[in-house]
């Protein structure tokens, strides 16, 4: 039942060819001397052979998939994922290393920069505090020698204004003299005392 | 052919015996069986004088074999599971060599192995032996899962188990005619359009003009069987991977 089915549709089919073409013979006697009156993809006869060498192929095919081609293709594809990572990851820790390294170079910037300041900033006080120092002993030097110098001229000032009433007593003896002929040294003396202290 | 004027679009399915091995009747070498060779031959050829190289950065020929690896992989794993990929070799044969047997097929003069009935049959049934077989030797007798759907309430159970094991046994059925049925009628449908060609351009020149319609028929026919080709050895291997995720995880 099966079998016969699909031989008379082909055979339909061939026939309606033929009756579009005209000219071709009827093809179903044509092949049914040929493979006697079976479809041939339906005859059982041939199911046999069929099987054996699809077996045996099949077989062939899935021992050498299995143990040859796919590991093979698998370890490529395997490989190359691997290289791939391998290859990203070190990329990426290239990266951190260059990151690190931008962190440290600025980081010892940073610090040189701070320890320059210091220096600078030491030198400056010690310069300021030398010349400070220098100028402190200009000072008192210079103060020193004002007070000195001050002192001399007290002291010469001093030994003038002593000698001032001594002067005076010389000089009111003399005017004395001159207007009354006769004066004692003492007496002189005590008038320019007075005098001076009034 | 004997006769030239003929035209037959059944010839081109018909055994011939190359040799015998074994004397008359035995162990014989048809052209189907030399195109089910040649068929494992180019494959193996292929896939191994492709990758031959390891080659990082692969060539055309490799990337080619690599697509095909990654593209049944996927599927595998997609409809299976990661555990599916125990499979992956098996699934992976059926469907480089439905592939390949179809794509021989589409070249004029030579033999179409899926063509036979017998042929996607005995791979289909094999596909269930394994299925069956890895199922019970995984689940045991929760195996049988398969055929009582989870969450069904227990008075509509005798209506839809026999449905599930009918729907189940069916499965090789369909799963072997699919191929069959299309590999074959893909071939008649083209030698009776090409027969129509030759038929109209033996009637002179009015029938010369016509023939060109079945000729442009031939052409877009045979576009669409290199579509079917490939579709159906696509559909046998998802299939097959379903089938075997249901051997895997039996209830669904």
């Amino acid at each position: 039942m099966a079998t016969e089915t699909p031989v008379m549709l082909v055979a339909q089919a061939a026939v309606d060819a033929s009756a579009e073409g005209g000219a071709v013979h009827a093809t179903t006697e044509a092949h049914g001397g040929e493979h006697s009156e079976v479809f041939p993809p339906f005859d059982p006869s041939s199911f046999g052979t069929q099987l054996i060498w699809l077996a045996i192929t099949f077989a062939f095919l899935y021992f050498t998939m299995s143990k040859l081609a796919l590991p093979r293709i698998g370890s490529i594809l395997e490989d190359r994922k691997s290289r791939i990572d391998g290859d990203l990851s070190a990329a990426d820790a290239a990266r951190q290393k260059t990151d690190a390294a931008i962190a440290a170079y600025e980081a010892a910037h940073a610090a040189a920069r701070a320890k320059s300041q210091a220096i600078a900033e030491e030198t400056r006080n010690a310069i300021k505090a030398d010349i400070d120092g220098k100028r402190k002993a200009v000072e008192a030097d210079l103060s020193k020698k004002v007070a000195d110098a001050e002192a001399s001229i007290q002291a010469t000032k001093t030994e003038a204004l002593g000698h001032v009433s001594e002067i005076a007593a010389d000089t009111v003896q003399a005017l004395v003299t001159q207007l009354t002929g006769s004066a004692s040294a003492d007496e002189a003396r005590n008038a320019v005392a007075t005098a001076a202290k009034e | 052919m004997a006769d030239p004027n003929k035209v037959d679009p059944i010839h081109q399915f018909g055994l011939t015996n190359i040799f015998s091995l074994g004397g008359e009747g035995g162990f014989a070498f048809t052209n189907s069986a030399l195109f089910m060779v040649l068929t494992v031959g180019l494959i193996v050829i292929f896939l191994l004088g492709s990758t031959a190289g390891r080659r990082l950065v692969p060539g055309r020929a490799q990337v080619v074999s690599e697509l095909l690896y990654d593209f049944v992989a996927n599927m595998v794993k997609g409809a299976a599971g990661s555990e599916g990929m125990k499979f992956f070799p098996f699934v992976f044969s059926l469907f480089m060599f439905v592939l390949m047997a179809n794509m021989f097929g589409m070249i004029p003069f030579f033999f179409t192995t899926t063509s036979h009935i017998i042929v996607p049959a005995a791979l289909s049934i094999l596909v269930f032996v394994v299925v069956i077989g890895y199922g019970l030797y995984r689940n045991g007798f929760k195996f049988f899962k398969l055929f009582v759907p989870a969450g069904v309430p227990g008075y509509v159970l005798p209506i839809v188990v026999p449905i599930e094991v009918v729907s189940f046994l069916s499965r090789p059925i369909s799963l072997s005619v699919r191929l069959f049925a299309n590999i074959l009628a893909g071939h008649i449908t083209l030698k009776v359009f090409a027969g129509f060609i030759y038929s109209l351009g033996s009637l002179g020149v009015l029938g010369f003009l016509g023939a060109s319609l079945p000729l442009i028929m031939t052409v877009a026919i045979t576009a669409l069987e290199f579509l079917v080709a490939a579709l159906q050895a696509y559909v046998f291997a998802v299939l097959t991977s379903m089938y075997i995720n249901d051997a895997i995880h039996p209830s669904h």
